[in-house]
């Protein structure tokens, strides 16, 4: 896929998300969107995955362990053929396979479960590892949310990948600096997060989180890296997509009534025909 | 008479490992900066690539328990059953339980035995918290025998399991050649009509001791060993409570949530009974050597004993 391409499959994405939250009358619509461009990239360009063959032995892992924007991972892989685009709809109704948070028993293509906050990178640690032991050659990635990195067990599993040299491990912060309570450097501040990556012998990498070229970049400058782990610190802007959304902290978990619905859903339809006369 | 053998399970645990891993090369072992005390050492000094030291970061150790379980091999997260029930429950209930991954946890240093350490170090609380999760497999064995045959059992078993061991060495009572290890499965050790003693983990050979001395007092006590407390050998128990009445049930655990508690919700449903729990009485522990420890809190076979015989007049 080429970057308009990306940019028309993130729009799609995005509708995706909307739809799905407003559908389940909760969730979490800001950490979503602001990962939206990650997911289309990583499932449309970067992953070594087959929708067909979810469970195929040499694809790519991808862990997501701030697990309550499982909106935006749903719709990226109900779009990348997964699962029916329609059973986003379900997503939190009673009986459905689409939990309010990933669920790897009855989710095709997810990973692994993930939703308590802190723990989906240990497990990413130990898909990586587990590779370096059996010389497998596939990637593990995992995206964190800044916020999540306040959990103490980000940095246990940090020092221990960085300890290991696990350079088939890519670590990727989605630092849109929002949290539940507000700002996250007014609440507990992660920052300089590059230089806490860098201190636990991480490759750090900068990057626009919606700059799908500066994406590419710093993907194929992970996968080129080798002897240490990459981070991929991601500056975005939560609710990205959606104008009323945007850098609000109060849309981290909160659905749109349908007025707004309609509102968000007409400003992506307008973006996405845009892209199209490009 | 010669001397009765004695080991703690936990050297047991390290053994089985080395064993096991001589035949299945995706046998993986983690252990939190305790494999000299765990006893994984023995299996790190084996098979040095296939043994992990997650540092002290025993949360962390479970999640990356739980990757390297999504990718087919088998891993057996070592450390003390504080960390590993405690410390980590979030993380074994929603890394390991909730994916339902193939992940052995080996909880070492496990109830009041151990000891000099204290009430911090002293895990009377695990075979509760584990059994709560769902899908979870709680096993604590009562001695080297049964240690040995349950790491096996949980190897071969597909899915979570808790196993406890202890770090006070514990005389071998199922040294006989047609012992045989089920998962779910307890133990008839004694016939009897008076009352049921069951018994878990090294509590178990202190039961077999006191049924000898109720013995002489003319009382003839049928005795249980329960190694899998979850899932329960509810078949056994309630027939054992129909056949002798009144049931005792001894534990190295508090009385709250464990064995006695498991018993319990069984006979309250299926077979109301009379029930006495033996074990820790809602109460931190205290720094001592173990054998000490033991007879304080009421698990030596005297103090069995004794409580029996008035439970039973």
């Amino acid at each position: 896929m080429n970057t308009l391409e990306l940019k028309k499959m993130a729009n799609e994405v995005r509708q995706g998300i909307v739809t799905a939250v407003h559908s389940a009358k909760s969730g979490h619509p800001g950490g979503s969107l602001s990962a939206a461009d990650m997911f289309t990239y990583l499932y449309f360009k970067e992953l070594n995955i087959d929708p067909k063959n979810p469970n195929k032995e040499d694809r790519d892992r991808f862990v997501l362990s701030k697990g309550h924007t499982a909106p935006g991972y749903y719709s990226a892989l109900a779009h990348r053929g997964f699962f029916p685009v329609e059973d986003l709809k379900t997503l939190r109704h009673v009986g459905s396979y689409l939990q309010g948070h990933p669920d790897k028993k009855h989710i095709p293509g997810v990973d692994m479960s993930s939703g308590s906050l802190g723990q989906g990178i240990s497990a990413a640690v130990g898909m990586a590892l587990s590779a370096k032991l059996s010389n497998d050659a596939y990637r593990v990635y995992t995206l964190l949310g800044d916020g999540e990195i306040q959990e103490g067990q980000v940095w246990e599993a940090a020092m221990f990948a960085g300890h290991r040299k696990l350079d088939n491990l890519c670590v990727i912060v989605d630092n849109n600096g929002l949290q539940i309570d507000g700002n996250i450097d007014d609440v507990c501040s992660p920052y300089p997060i590059d230089e806490k990556f860098k201190a636990f012998n991480f490759h750090v990498i900068n990057v626009d989180a919606h700059d799908f070229d500066a994406l590419e970049k710093a993907f194929d400058e992970a996968r080129a890296t080798k002897g240490q782990p990459t981070a991929i610190i991601a500056k975005s802007v939560k609710g990205k997509g959606v104008s009323f959304m945007e850098n609000q902290a109060s849309w981290h978990g909160t659905a749109p009534n349908d007025e707004q619905y309609a509102i968000a859903m007409e400003e992506l339809k307008k973006a996405g025909e845009a892209l199209c006369q490009k | 008479m010669s001397e009765v053998k004695k080991i703690a399970t936990r050297e047991s645990y390290g053994n089985a490992l080395v064993e096991l891993g001589k035949e299945h090369e995706d046998l993986v072992v983690l252990d939190a900066d305790l494999a000299a005390a765990t006893k994984t050492g023995i299996f790190k000094k084996a098979f040095p690539d296939r043994h992990i030291d997650c540092g002290i970061a025993e949360c962390n150790m479970m999640g990356i328990a739980a990757g390297i379980a999504t990718t087919g091999k088998v891993p057996f997260a070592s450390t003390f059953a504080m960390f590993a029930a405690g410390r980590a429950f979030e993380q074994v209930r929603n890394s390991i339980g909730y994916p339902h991954l193939n992940v052995k946890i080996g909880a070492t240093h496990a109830g009041i035995s151990v000891g000099e350490d204290g009430a911090t170090h002293q895990c009377n609380e695990d075979i509760a918290l584990m059994r709560t999760i769902p899908g979870m497999v709680v096993i604590n064995p009562s001695d080297d025998v049964e240690a040995r045959a349950a790491v096996k059992a949980a190897y071969e078993y597909e899915g979570p399991v808790y196993l406890r061991f202890g770090r006070l060495a514990v005389p071998v009572i199922n040294d006989r050649p047609e012992y045989k290890f089920e998962i779910g499965k307890g133990v008839v050790l004694r016939e009897g009509k008076d009352v049921t003693i069951i018994a878990t983990g090294l509590c178990v050979s202190e039961t077999l001791a006191a049924a000898d001395l109720l013995a002489k007092d003319g009382i003839d006590a049928k005795v249980v060993n329960i190694h899998t407390i979850k899932p329960l050998d509810e078949e056994l128990v309630v027939a054992s409570a129909k056949e002798t009445g009144k049931v005792v049930t001894v534990e190295e655990h508090s009385i709250i949530g464990g064995l006695g508690s498991a018993v319990c919700d069984v006979l309250a449903e299926q077979c109301p009974t009379k029930v006495m729990r033996i074990g820790i009485n809602d109460v931190f522990g205290e720094s001592g050597p173990a054998v000490q420890l033991v007879k304080k809190y009421g698990l030596d076979s005297e103090s069995i004993y004794n409580r029996v015989k008035d439970f039973v007049k």
